[in-house]
């Protein structure tokens, strides 16, 4: 690690409950060491701006080590900013340059009002699970674990569209705000096991006819949802899901 | 003496069983009748809740975080320990049981423990059916791998992701509830107090960190999954919004708070890089199966690890430990890294880190195999510290990681207030001293799915009780009380942020009350506390108002609530004149250097009741007694 310090100028996003209108304002971040990561950063900004009596920049993050996706800010354009495959939090300074001007903003979609500043309501998500995105497993019921034969092919398959960490990042990158890559990438995990097959067709169906009643876009093969994965889910899992609807609507 | 533990008569295996036979029971056509408060939605909280709607109760979920999906279990690498025997290789739930309390320094419940190794199985069987995607062998059979304080493979796991992968889990089971009607979630809430009528708990005061509003709900119960307080320490591997508050509340309401001073400082971290840090991360101990640790056998050797020939190389805890090797309990692996860090041979920039080479692992399997086992692992490393674990040994050092230390609970995991009950990192129960690793994510899911719906019944149906509702005058006092502390921190105007505060907080409890304690030390640390303390109710900065999403002012009164829990750990330190697994005071060691306890003395579970702001806690204690296991010095040689 070879540790230096940048300054950068932000245009952030601030905007107080989400029928207030918004606007950018302009903040300097100054002496920011490039092994900080990105939300480091926005803490040092933040208290630079307590300690001058002003509010401070509401943003929602918690684990900090890229796996429970409550982080998530457009970063000049882009979900979790430039770097593939990384949540925000796992963005580190040294991929910006001294002098940089960067540009953040919340996701903007229709079924993600915004809260506060960079902070939204993500929980249209959770309501789209609600619709099916689960085994009926009641509690004490299940049989022997290793009585479920599954191949290490197959197992792999599910725990990649499983790794989806629900940042909402994929909706953000959409043109159409679609929530399908994530919609897909449940129905995938649980569609691929055997265990997840008795319910597959209501699954598939209840949750597309949740999503559209949120008020997600649709598809349109962009790929951008897969471009800024922060979890690489693939947009093979949209393909799963639609041939699963499909195979539902002629049973 | 602390009152009754309930933990029922006879033999060790058959506790379980005779006590679920002798638990009353609700009829399924009343639970409905029935309304229960869980507070969390982590592993315990999320699996209690699911499983409490599922058998019918009406249940109210709430958790802090803007989904229940984001609960901190999420973070979990490694794996999650169970006694299947898949792997043929001697494990039974006994061998568990006798691990857990061992690797605990015998400073656990015997009781407990055994039901935890009983139940272990039946998660296994529950998340499968569930979807949880563990890792399988070519023929679909599920996979194994060791962990530190075993000598079996007996921990499941889905790649570096095994608590992502279990939360998901329990929230899908979850979610199936909030379908049903039998489970409201309350997202953004976060608990301030509990209510008490009539001595039992009857609801909570949430905070809803969206408007402000200072909400009431009541209930028959009220269950805490709040997690641990590692964020007392400020550097954690805890997540941010981490806290104590919701059992720190429950704390002043007369609740005992054991063992406060057993907090686990995991051995394999990324060290810390500059002032700004904001959390450190944990790298999986499951890489101690393959990584090796060592530091270079001269101190202030300051070469490039790939010019530091084999034979100045100190691979200490291979050296000192043949049998288990590097993969000793997490306080041995911490303390020992500590040790080589104070002679001077610790390594990069600070010289506060070791290494953890897989040279040897690479060469040995191929980069394939250790990628398919850990890539997600290196990857993370690699972003935060610009270094490559493939080519370069990682750094690694100790941080605060889990706390043993919660609030006190019986058998049935009801804390001593009636009908409040506290499952998970929030209570006490299980681990003793130190936890071993893929514990925490099995005691989780076994209190959420298959004890706490049992003893909830039990509690139900032996209590009637009359119908409360928020009107009731025990609401208006806690409602009162929580607004008139957010207005006081409000009103402070001081010139300090809240952080400024708690990172301070965090030095004085890392240096006086971390790897090494001594009567000296704790002593001045109880001192530098309450100046602190005062110091940040004259001086604190919490801008905005408390009607609004305030950030700044969320976290000043968790602050506010780990200053005072800061006292109670370092009075518990100072009080145990002993050392046992994480707690280790310098005056009470072996020949060897390793934790001396007095079990004469100490085999004890130190509870503490609160007697009102600034006083001394009141001291109760539960004896334990091992019926079952002999007590001896823990050796990983």
């Amino acid at each position: 690690m070879s540790t230096k310090t940048i300054t950068l100028t932000l245009k952030v996003w601030r905007q107080n409950r989400s029928r207030k209108k918004g606007g950018f304002e302009i903040y300097t971040a100054r002496d920011i060491s490039t092994d900080m990561s990105f939300l480091e950063m926005l803490d040092v900004v933040n208290e630079d701006l307590v300690l001058s009596g002003k509010e401070p920049i509401a943003f929602d993050h918690d684990c900090r080590e890229g796996i429970c996706g409550m982080c998530g800010a457009v970063v000049d354009g882009q979900a979790h900013g430039p770097l593939k495959e990384t949540t925000l939090c796992q963005l580190h300074m040294r991929h910006f340059k001294n002098g940089d001007t960067v540009v953040i903003e919340p996701w903007r979609a229709r079924a993600f009002p915004v809260v506060k500043d960079l902070v939204v309501d993500r929980s249209a998500f959770d309501k789209i699970i609600a619709a099916g995105g689960y085994i009926s497993a009641k509690t004490g019921g299940a049989q022997d674990a290793n009585n479920i034969l599954v191949g290490k092919e197959v197992a792999d398959k599910a725990f990649n569209a499983a790794a989806c960490i629900g940042c909402g990042a994929c909706v953000a990158a959409c043109p159409n705000a679609s929530a399908m890559l994530f919609v897909g990438a449940k129905i995938s995990h649980l569609g691929l096991l055997p265990q997840g097959r008795p319910e597959a067709k209501t699954r598939v169906q209840s949750m597309i006819r949740a999503m559209d009643r949120l008020g997600f876009g649709n598809c349109s093969n962009e790929t951008e949802c897969e471009a800024q994965c922060p979890k690489s889910i693939s947009i093979r899992e949209i393909a799963r899901m639609n041939r699963e609807f499909v195979k539902a609507s002629f049973s | 003496m602390l009152s009754d533990s309930k933990v029922p008569a006879g033999p060790l295996a058959d506790k379980w069983d005779r006590h679920r036979f002798e638990l009353k029971l609700v009829n399924p056509a009343n639970r409905k009748k029935y309304d229960i408060i869980v507070v969390g939605t982590g592993l315990a909280g999320a699996s209690a809740a699911a499983s409490l709607g599922e058998l019918g109760y009406n249940v109210k979920n709430f958790c802090i975080q803007d989904s229940p999906r984001r609960a901190h279990s999420i973070a979990a690498q490694g794996g999650i320990n169970a006694a299947k025997n898949y792997s043929n290789d001697g494990d039974s739930t006994w061998r568990l049981f006798y691990d857990t309390i061992k690797g605990g320094d015998f400073r656990a419940r015997e009781a407990n423990v055994y039901r935890l190794a009983q139940l272990s199985e039946n998660i296994i069987d529950q998340c499968v059916a569930q979807g949880v995607p563990f890792a399988r062998d070519y023929g679909g059979l599920l996979d194994n791998r060791s962990f530190g304080g075993a000598q079996v493979a007996r921990t499941f796991y889905a790649r570096g992701q095994t608590g992502q992968q279990l939360l998901l889990g329990a929230y899908s089971a979850l979610m199936r509830q909030v379908s049903t009607g039998k489970v409201t979630i309350y997202p953004r809430r976060e608990m301030l107090d509990v209510v008490i009528v009539d001595g039992k708990a009857r609801g909570i005061v949430a905070r809803n960190l969206v408007t402000g509003e200072i909400e009431s709900h009541a209930a028959h119960a009220v269950v805490l999954a709040t997690g641990g307080y590692g964020n007392a320490y400020f550097l954690s591997t805890n997540a941010m919004s981490c806290n104590v508050t919701a059992a720190f509340r429950a704390y002043r309401k007369g609740a005992l708070f054991a063992n406060p001073c057993f907090t686990q400082i995991h051995p394999t971290c990324i060290p810390v890089h500059g002032i700004h840090q904001s959390k450190l991360t944990l790298m999986s101990e499951s890489l101690r199966n393959d990584g090796r640790v060592w530091v270079p056998k001269t101190p202030g050797d300051k070469r490039r690890p790939e010019d530091i020939p084999e034979s100045e190389r100190d691979y200490y805890l291979e050296r000192k430990y043949p049998s288990f090797g590097n993969l000793v309990p997490r306080d041995v692996a911490s303390r020992n890294a500590k040790e080589q860090c104070d002679q001077g041979k610790g390594v990069g920039e600070t010289g506060l880190a070791v290494y953890l080479d897989f040279a040897d692992a690479i060469q040995r399997d191929g980069k394939d195999v250790i990628e398919a086992k850990y890539g997600n692992l290196f990857e993370m490393y690699e972003k935060i510290t610009d270094e490559n674990p493939y080519e370069t040994p990682m750094r690694i050092y100790p941080a605060v990681h889990y706390t043993m230390g919660g609030l006190w609970v019986d058998y049935n995991l009801m804390t001593n207030i009636d009908g409040l009950f506290a499952i998970g990192e929030a209570n006490f129960s299980d681990h003793g001293a130190n936890r071993l690793g893929a514990s925490a994510l099995m005691q989780g899911l076994a209190d959420g799915y298959f004890v706490v719906p049992y003893t909830m019944g039990g509690y139900l149906a032996s209590n009637p009780m009359e119908g409360v509702d928020t009107s009731h005058k025990a609401f208006d006092a806690s409602r009162k009380e929580v607004s008139d502390q957010v207005s006081r921190l409000l009103s402070i105007n001081g010139k300090q942020t809240v952080t400024q505060f708690h990172r301070r907080l965090g030095k004085i409890l890392w240096d006086y009350c971390g790897i090494v304690r001594d009567d000296a030390g704790l002593k001045k640390a109880l001192e530098d506390i309450r100046a602190l303390k005062e110091e940040f109710h004259k001086d604190v900065n919490v801008p905005g108002d408390g009607g609004d999403f305030n950030q700044n002012l969320e976290n000043a009164g968790r602050v506010a609530d780990f200053m005072e829990l800061a006292e109670l750990m370092v009075t518990d330190a100072f009080y145990r004149k002993e050392s046992c697994g994480c707690h280790l005071n310098a005056a009470y060691l072996t020949e060897d250097n390793e934790p001396l306890r007095d079990d004469k003395n100490f085999a004890v579970v130190a509870a503490w009741k609160y007697t009102g702001y600034g006083n001394e806690p009141e001291y109760y204690e539960e004896p334990l007694i091992f019926e079952n296991v002999a007590l001896t010095q823990r050796s990983y040689k």
